[in-house]
């Protein structure tokens, strides 16, 4: 079966056996972005996450067969050093990451609130960001989601919207 | 203090991408508990001697003349990359832009004795690797001088370049056509106060690769050609292999091989889910010789059960018959490392030659184990490490190095095998349970007449293949499970502390702090309960029961800077209450004070407080990173996580029901202050996780008036 979809701003068309391979497997190992992880490969932990639509989704639990005609972006289309997501670029200035593995799901999932939210409140971040960190970062990660909103306010409507 | 590099060649060797390779070749710097080990049992633990076949090669001269550094230290998110870069720079008279840290690959010669962990890494490079940087930057200069035709002591040096004579090199231009090395004695090193990047809070070197996703990690390596393979092990614990149904597994769809080894079978397919499907058509017959309960674990690990070590001893024992005597017994449960990123490797074995590519903290052992594994010498096995998707001990322990060496050499074809999240969870090395009995009598004057800490624990060093058996012959005691045991307040005139360890039917080992984490949990609520008893503040309490030595004046210190930072109060305001706590783990002193309230039952944490005496920090704002993450795993591991046994198996088996903090658990205020009571870097990635349990645990028993005995810390 052939799916054609858009891999940050890219047409894409995979062929697969298998219509419901995880997209996250297609993502890392056929497209190889091996920036969108895996963790537990059943949707608890949020390291695969990345947007469908604009809408964040966890790779790991979701087939390819659904991102037929989507738009998908990763981390690799979420910014570049030299055009940063605001997203990446708060999570650079409150230095977030610490062993990084998580750190993509996280900033996917962050971004995809503040498309829904561009200024989450503190209950917001609690209620909405809800992927697991075992480093601790979730301390400098709420300054950064913080961050994040003010300096897409500030860009405003020069930001692409994803 | 300082001690002096010895030095063995140098060695200019051609390698890809660079323009040439310098070396300096030495190794003689062990941590200081290793090197205390190593005094009692030199001939039985030969320390790394670094006379492998292949140069030792510390840093290398790009082309884009930079300085790269071959680490013997992982990362693993502690930030040590960042501070080698830092020590490097200062040392090198280069800008940190210039320089590259990158894990030692084995076939560098650069493999590190014992470990990335025990939050020693920059603690045990700090001498030596300045030293080396200030020689090679001497080297360089010898070098120049000829060059330029004038004398050594006309030279300068900045930013990588050096000049005099008018003229100027860049590093690329100075190793150019050098075979042979002069190598001065060892420089001195600069005064603190004239480094520019030690000290500094700078940037992660990491940081860019980490935000945009590069592929750095264990799970994102390939080869060409690469299979992919999936295992099956039992999910009982002690379960042995019978039989299986391998034929019928092999002839489904995109598989390539089944093999079955001693305990486990390995599914070798052209892709990952195909590998994984082939796993659910795979029927095993184990044999399950018991079931083993919560229960069952929890008798083994008890006070007086197993083997006893009297770890502390002055004055005399507390008598049972005594009705003055308070005892209170804690306990903590089995913990799961639960890191993110699943144990696993890539690896290619062919022509008599394994290369391995995988997130490890024991390159080194990794090396051994397969090389053994494969029958081949040490030098035909290239370990190459990646960076840590974390590591929290978890990775001292790399058998699935092993088997997808095995399974690689099966199969003729590299291979990439990863742990399931259902493999991580049956199959981890687990913070063993403790239990601990806490007994304490108060003399007339309102301070404790003495204390005691009898405490069990399963296995956390011994056994452990980085630690041999014979060390824990020598000790008598569990190096790992004794950490943080110890009283604190020498001033009491009778204390002790006793060890009591067991081994368990599953693995327990290392896990991030060992057993600090448990242990001051145990000693500084009993602490906190006394004071109440006694009508006493708990931190006037503390620091009144605490010696006048060195150690005890920075513990002291600590203490009364988070006291006066916290302005800790023993009453409640707003419906909030402070708990207080401190610890001293591998020398440097912590103090906690957690701000805390509860709602429809549940306890919320607002804000901790932490005060850590680290001696020099290369890094403060990773130093802080450090202990803000230490807290939050520490909250994470104290008031959520618990493993259990169910029908025989250990039980969660995924995140969720392994409850961990998430977001929302996660203090929203974390202050941190950093004294500096020691001239040389101490420890900081596991200190800090001491006190967070207890002091949460002091201010729940304010505010509901109960005492909590047991982690994870529930009011109900």
């Amino acid at each position: 079966m052939i799916i054609s979809f858009t891999v940050n701003n890219q047409p894409q068309k995979v062929e697969i056996e298998d219509p419901n391979t995880p997209l996250l497997w297609v993502v890392r190992d056929i497209l190889d972005l091996k920036g969108t992880k895996f963790g537990c490969g059943k949707a608890a932990c949020g390291a695969c996450t990345l947007l469908v639509d604009g809408q964040a989704i966890r790779s790991c639990s979701y087939a390819v067969k659904f991102a037929e005609g989507k738009q998908v972006t990763t981390i690799e289309g979420l910014g570049t050093p030299e055009n940063p997501h605001p997203v990446q670029q708060a999570w650079i200035e409150e230095v977030v990451p610490q062993c990084g593995y998580c750190q993509p799901g996280f900033m996917m999932a962050t971004a995809a609130l503040l498309n829904e939210n561009p200024k989450p409140t503190d209950e917001d971040i609690d209620q909405n960001i809800i992927n697991i960190c075992r480093c601790g970062t979730y301390y400098r990660m709420r300054k950064a989601i913080h961050r994040a909103a003010e300096l897409t306010g500030d860009t405003n409507d020069s930001t692409p919207k994803l | 203090m300082a001690k002096k590099i010895s030095r063995r060649k140098f060695i200019v060797r051609g390698g890809l991408g660079t323009v040439g390779v310098l070396a300096i070749g030495t190794y003689v710097f062990r941590n200081p508990l290793r090197r205390a080990m190593l005094g009692m049992a030199e001939s039985l633990v030969p320390p790394y001697s670094g006379t492998g076949t292949e140069p030792n090669l510390w840093f290398e001269i790009t082309k884009e003349n930079k300085v790269r550094v071959h680490s013997p230290k992982v990362e693993m998110g502690q930030g040590t990359f960042t501070s080698i870069a830092q020590m490097v720079a200062d040392e090198f008279e280069v800008r940190m832009d210039q320089v590259e840290v990158v894990g030692a690959a084995t076939e560098t010669g650069i493999i590190d004795g014992m470990s990335t962990g025990g939050s020693l890494s920059v603690a045990q490079l700090w001498q030596p690797l300045r030293e080396m940087a200030a020689t090679m930057r001497e080297m360089l200069k010898i070098e120049a001088a000829k060059k330029l035709n004038t004398d050594l002591s006309n030279l300068t040096m900045k930013e990588g370049v050096i000049s005099g004579n008018g003229q100027s090199l860049h590093l690329s231009e100075v190793i150019k056509d050098v075979t042979k090395w002069e190598v001065p004695d060892t420089p001195d090193l600069k005064p603190l106060k004239d480094y520019k990047y030690i000290g500094k809070p700078i940037s992660r070197v990491d940081l860019d690769a980490k935000v945009y996703g590069d592929p750095i990690f264990g799970m994102d390596a390939a080869m060409p050609e690469m299979l992919h393979a999936v295992i099956v092990r039992p999910e009982h614990v002690g379960a042995v292999f019978k039989s299986a149904n391998i034929g019928d597994t092999e002839k489904k769809s995109g598989v390539v091989k089944v093999v079955q080894k001693d305990n486990w079978i390995g599914i070798v397919a052209n892709s990952y889910p195909e590998a994984l499907a082939a796993k659910f058509e795979l029927r095993v017959d184990w044999d399950i010789p018991k079931k083993w309960t919560e229960e069952e674990i929890r008798e083994i690990i008890t006070v007086g059960n197993g083997n006893e070590m009297m770890v502390q001893k002055e004055g005399s024992a507390l008598s049972d018959d005594d009705n003055e005597v308070v005892v209170l017994e804690f306990k903590s449960p089995i913990g799961a490392h639960a890191q993110i990123e699943p144990n696993g490797a890539v690896a290619h074995v062919a022509d008599g030659k394994a290369t391995v590519i995988l997130s490890t903290q024991v390159v080194g052992v990794t090396q051994k184990q397969v090389a053994e594994a494969l029958g081949f010498e040490l030098e035909n096995v290239n370990i190459i490490p990646t960076y840590l998707g974390g590591g929290f001990g978890r990775r001292l322990n790399t058998s699935h190095a092993v088997e997808a060496a095995l399974l690689s050499q099966e199969v003729g074809k590299p291979v990439k095998y990863f742990f399931t999240r259902k493999e991580e969870f049956q199959h981890d090395m687990f913070r063993p349970p403790t239990h601990h009995i806490m007994k304490g009598k108060l003399g007339g004057n309102g301070l404790l007449e003495g204390v005691e800490h009898h405490f069990a624990s399963g296995n956390v060093a011994i056994g452990s293949v980085i630690m041999p058996d014979m060390i824990h012959g020598v000790l008598n005691a569990d190096i790992g499970a004794i950490r943080g045991g110890s009283i604190q307040y020498r001033k009491v005139p009778n204390f002790r502390a006793v060890q009591w360890h067991n081994p368990l039917p599953f693995a327990t080992s290392w896990w991030r702090s060992l057993g600090l984490l448990a242990n001051t949990f145990a000693i500084e609520s009993f602490i906190d309960e006394m004071a109440i008893k006694a009508k006493k503040n708990p931190v006037q309490f503390r620091l009144d029961q605490i010696e006048d030595d060195e150690a005890g004046q920075r513990l002291k210190a600590v203490i009364k800077k988070a006291a006066d930072m916290s302005s800790y109060s023993d009453q409640l305001a707003n419906g909030r209450a402070m708990g207080f706590a401190a610890s001293t783990d591998a020398g440097a002193p912590c103090a906690h004070v957690a701000e805390v309230s509860v709602e429809n039952n549940e306890i919320k944490i607002h804000k901790v407080t932490c005060v850590l005496d680290c001696g020099i920090a290369v890094n403060p704002d990773q130093v802080k990173a450090q202990c803000e993450g230490s807290i939050i795993m520490g909250i994470s591991a104290s008031l959520h996580e618990k493993m259990t046994l169910k029908d025989g198996q250990l039980y969660p088996t995924i995140y969720g029901p392994y409850n961990m903090a998430l977001m929302k658990h996660a203090p929203r205020e974390i202050e941190v202050h950093l004294i500096q009571g020691a001239d040389v870097p101490l420890p900081v990635g596991e200190p800090p996780l001491g006190p967070i349990g207890a002091a949460v645990a002091n201010a729940i028993k304010r505010l509901t008036n109960k005492r909590l005995t047991e982690l994870p810390l529930r009011l109900s």
